[in-house]
């Protein structure tokens, strides 16, 4: 993986303001953070893939996913589903508001590895927010890569977010966007069916491609077995994992899958490394 | 006279006694207050305390707990944060106050497995501060195991019975006395300050042959000490079902074993709405929260959290650590309310006739 | 629920023994920084009495066993934006649901003088049977720190947390050794909730599973054990069919067994 700064910060967290909250579907909202130490806020460094820990007052922690680019000053985005006890709270958060920061943890996609690749990015639902963050890197630093594929599968077409954001990529030069929903209703502009129905249509140099997946790991096993029959070395595939994260610090024990502490040595893994496991519901 | 010495230097000492049925290792009141005779008949689900006829101070094998919770505490505070009026949150550390303590007639198996709470709490660049301040504090006094129970099985772990490092002094009980052996500066100090006669070859030969006989004299074993492959390549053995038939993931055995580290972290918020607690307890792989993740549990049945725990302890910690993570203390058999045998599954999973 | 209105809050009693609202009156200092943070509309217990008013939770003890509770149940639901149920009543129907498929009128006249005075109904019915429940709480009774955490949870505006943990889980985390494995008792702890502090195992008893079943309650696999501990069938029905006997997994384990026939 690549050098992604690492912050091992068992806690106690920092405390970060909410400097801006967009509702981008019922369920869903963005998060802009800036820590409010200004020191703090300077030295803070991550890479895309990276995830932090925020902590709501009296309720606990959750990890997010670090959607905006490395080189953005303007906050640290977190886009988040309201699901559970912390996201819930989360999102009746307003700009001004304070919460506890800790991170970045993890490691990155290998972004730097990859130059001159061509970049795929396979995400199912909400899985596409680590990606985002690639979506970002790749169009700030577009002399580095070759073609963009973007290839986003949700189950309804209700969960779409960043509709516009997709519509405005998929109009940009070496840059092709294929989207599904299983469900798709009335005026939906894409495709109707599975993820893996895309790679047909997806243009890229397998041999010198670099996948990245993201979402459920039912889609994840699908889309992993369209792109290595369409070609692509296995060494070339990653993906980001999720488990129960409680620590962030490799610690508490509950995101370990076989021998892997994903918060630490994930959550992006090369394919080789798990897809074994992968294969057996309940790790 | 040793714990009178411990106890001169300074040390709060924690030695071997009953409460509620079983040996544990509580704090020592007098100098004099370990008793002779402690013993208990140990097989799968059941503990029962007896006394040895020899009325030996040691002659028993490990009760329930015994370093675990000295190190690694059952629940603790990690951090807490303020809020006052307009919401402004203020956080800080909170760190454990650790007094020297000193535990005496900790076993070889027990060494073994505070090594790996070690290598995982105070990894290199990752101290946990917390487990770090009170390990620092801790001296122990190891005792070679004479009397090894029905459950044991530290010999096929290359674990036990005799401690061969991880003390600060050890002893073995004979007949007629202690082989004393200080193991670093700090026991060296305390044994100097004994004036002990030193131990005659006779003494040192006769604590090598009570290490061998105790040692012969266990009965359950497994099958090898590094069952990574034969695990892995039986993730889908009908014994797992079998195995959750059974099974009341109640996390008891998580709980006993010496080597078990997970835990949850939860907020306690102070119902003036002014301050919070962030506790960390000690959780397991059997319990709900475990694989909980939005909206969905990956392990949702008993089957794969016994499957969880089973494959790390014995194949995921090789990766992760080096070794196993079972150094044969028994405690799961023992204290299992249904009595699984953990070397009667693994023996079953890794029979070889037995592959699907 | 943040700013300067404070939460107006219910505590209203079913058919039950009034051991949840002493819950409340036994948190001592925090019940006076609880009259702080909320206003107790009504508490009957414990001095407010107003049924009738809006609020913002309603606390709920007691299971529904007359008709009149059947009416009550259904205002209080239209009057409170959260309803709490509370207790092993009125998340299982409590004790007196050990009454539910055995009511027979004949009963009444051999235990009560004045026969005619009794109005209840055949069973007694938890709350989430009759009106939607936006958090259950176990126990008999509840707890202190349980009442204070989902009171901090509803102060804080995020749903309280769910603790499915077993009863082992606190035991352990206590240090108390297990007293299945040391005394050989039929101990419900492995699949009874926590909620507790394993009072029982605590004071060397076996837990009587006055919590309720918890998430993977083995039950099949417990009285197995129970049985090889030596209970006898009866027994072992009879360690189920108790304060929760109407809690679905302890129900069905209870019918499990009489229906290998050996009841």
């Amino acid at each position: 993986m690549n050098d992604a700064p690492h912050a091992l910060d068992a806690g106690p967290p920092h405390a970060a303001t909410v400097v801006a909250r967009t509702q981008e579907s019922p369920t869903i909202f963005t998060l802009r953070l800036r820590l409010d130490d200004p020191a703090a806020q300077a030295a803070y460094r991550f890479a895309p893939g990276q995830f932090n820990m925020l902590y709501l007052y009296g309720v606990g922690e959750v990890p997010i996913s670090i959607m905006s680019d490395p080189e953005e000053r303007d906050g640290i985005g977190h886009t988040i589903r309201a699901i559970g006890r912390v996201t819930q709270g989360l999102a009746a958060l307003q700009p001004g508001d304070q919460i506890g920061l800790r991170g970045p943890f993890g490691n990155g996609w290998p972004l730097q590895e990859m130059g001159g690749c061509d970049v795929v990015l396979v995400t199912g639902g909400l899985g596409c927010a680590p990606v985002v963050s690639v979506i970002h890197y790749v169009l700030r630093r577009r002399e580095r890569f070759g073609k963009l594929v973007i290839i986003q599968g949700v189950k309804h077409a209700e969960d779409l977010i960043w509709r516009e954001q997709y519509d405005r990529w998929a109009k940009l030069p070496n840059t092709q966007v294929l989207v599904a929903a299983s469900e798709g209703g009335a005026l939906w502009p894409w495709h109707v069916g599975r993820v893996t129905d895309l790679f047909s249509l997806a243009r890229f140099n397998p041999e010198r491609a670099v996948a990245m997946m993201c979402g459920p790991e039912g889609m994840m096993r699908a889309a992993a077995d369209s792109l290595l029959a369409h070609r692509l070395p296995e060494s070339n595939l990653y993906l980001s994992m999720e488990r129960n994260m409680q620590c962030a610090v490799g610690r508490c024990g509950h995101c370990q899958f076989g021998s892997a502490f994903i918060c630490r040595n994930g959550p992006v893994f090369n394919w080789g490394k798990v897809k074994t496991l992968l294969g057996h519901r309940g790790f | 006279m040793l714990v009178g010495q411990l106890m001169q230097q300074g040390y709060q000492c924690f030695g071997p006694g009953v409460e509620n049925g079983a040996i544990v290792l509580h704090e020592l009141a007098t100098p004099d207050a370990i008793p002779r005779g402690l013993q208990a008949v140990q097989s799968p689900g059941r503990y029962q305390l007896t006394q040895d006829p020899e009325q030996r101070y040691f002659a028993w094998a490990n009760g329930p707990q015994a370093i675990k919770p000295l190190a690694f505490a059952p629940t603790e505070s990690l951090w807490r944060v303020a809020r006052d009026a307009s919401g402004t949150l203020q956080f800080s550390a909170v760190l454990p106050a650790a007094p020297k303590r000193a535990l005496i007639g900790v076993r070889a198996c027990d060494l073994a497995a505070l090594a790996l709470q070690d290598a995982h709490f105070l990894r290199a660049g990752a101290r946990d501060a917390h487990y770090a301040q009170r390990r620092d504090a801790l001296l122990l006094v190891a005792v070679q195991c004479a009397a090894p129970a029905a459950t044991c099985f530290c010999a096929s772990t290359g674990d036990g019975p005799t401690p061969t490092a991880g003390y600060d002094i050890a002893l073995a009980e004979l007949a007629d006395g202690f082989v004393v052996e200080a193991g670093s500066a700090r026991g060296q100090h305390v044994v100097d300050a004994l004036r002990l006669s030193p131990a005659l070859a006779q003494h040192i030969d006769d604590a090598r042959k009570q290490g061998e006989s105790a040692a012969a004299a266990q009965t359950r074993r497994l099958p090898g000490r590094n069952l990574r492959d034969a695990l892995m390549s039986q993730l889908e053995h009908p014994r797992w079902d079998a195995v959750a038939a059974r099974c009341l993931a109640c996390g008891n055995c998580t709980a006993v074993c010496p080597t078990c580290f997970c835990h949850a972290e939860v907020d306690q918020p102070a119902l003036s709405g002014e301050s919070s607690a962030h506790v960390r307890e000690w959780d397991s792989c059997f319990g709900e929260s475990h694989g909980h993740l939005h909206g969905f549990n990956v392990r949702p049945d008993i089957r794969s959290r016994y499957r969880q725990w089973l494959t790390h302890k014995l194949a995921g910690w090789h990766d992760q650590f080096g070794r196993s993570g079972c150094t044969g203390c028994g405690r799961c058999i023992a204290w299992c309310p249904v009595g699984i045998d953990l070397t009667e599954e693994v023996a079953a999973l890794t029979a070889r006739e037995a592959t699907p | 629920m943040t700013g300067a209105q404070k939460p107006r809050v219910a505590v209203h009693k079913f058919s039950s023994c009034d051991g949840c609202q002493l819950a409340f009156l036994n948190l001592g200092e925090n019940l006076l920084t609880l009259a702080g943070r909320v206003e107790l509309v009504h508490f009957a217990e414990a001095g407010p009495l107003d049924p009738e008013s809006e609020v913002d939770i309603a606390f709920v003890e007691g299971s529904v066993s007359t008709s009149e509770d059947l009416e009550r149940i259904q205002h209080i639901r239209a009057h409170s934006r959260l309803l709490i149920a509370i207790g092993a009543c009125a998340t299982s129907g409590g004790i007196q649901a050990l009454r539910n498929g055995v009511f027979d009128a004949g009963w009444v006249t051999q235990i009560y003088s004045h026969p005619e005075a009794i109005a209840s109904l055949e069973r007694s019915t938890p709350i989430a049977s009759h009106v939607k429940v936006d958090f259950e709480l176990w126990g008999c009774p509840v707890s202190g720190p349980q009442i204070v955490a989902v009171v901090n949870a509803l102060l804080l505006g995020v749903a309280p947390r769910d603790n499915v943990d077993k009863v082992c889980t606190e035991c352990k985390r206590q240090g108390h050794p297990c007293v299945m494995v040391t005394r050989g008792i039929a101990c419900m702890g492995p699949v009874t909730r926590a909620g507790c502090g394993a009072l029982c195992p605590g004071l060397g008893r076996d837990c009587y599973g006055c919590y309720g079943p918890a998430e993977n309650a083995n039950t099949d696999a417990l009285a197995a054990q129970f049985k090889s501990l030596g209970l006898t069938p009866r027994a072992v029905v009879h360690r189920f069919q108790s304060i929760n006997s109407q809690a679905p997994a302890f129900l069905a384990a209870a019918d499990t067994i009489r229906r290998r026939g050996d009841d």
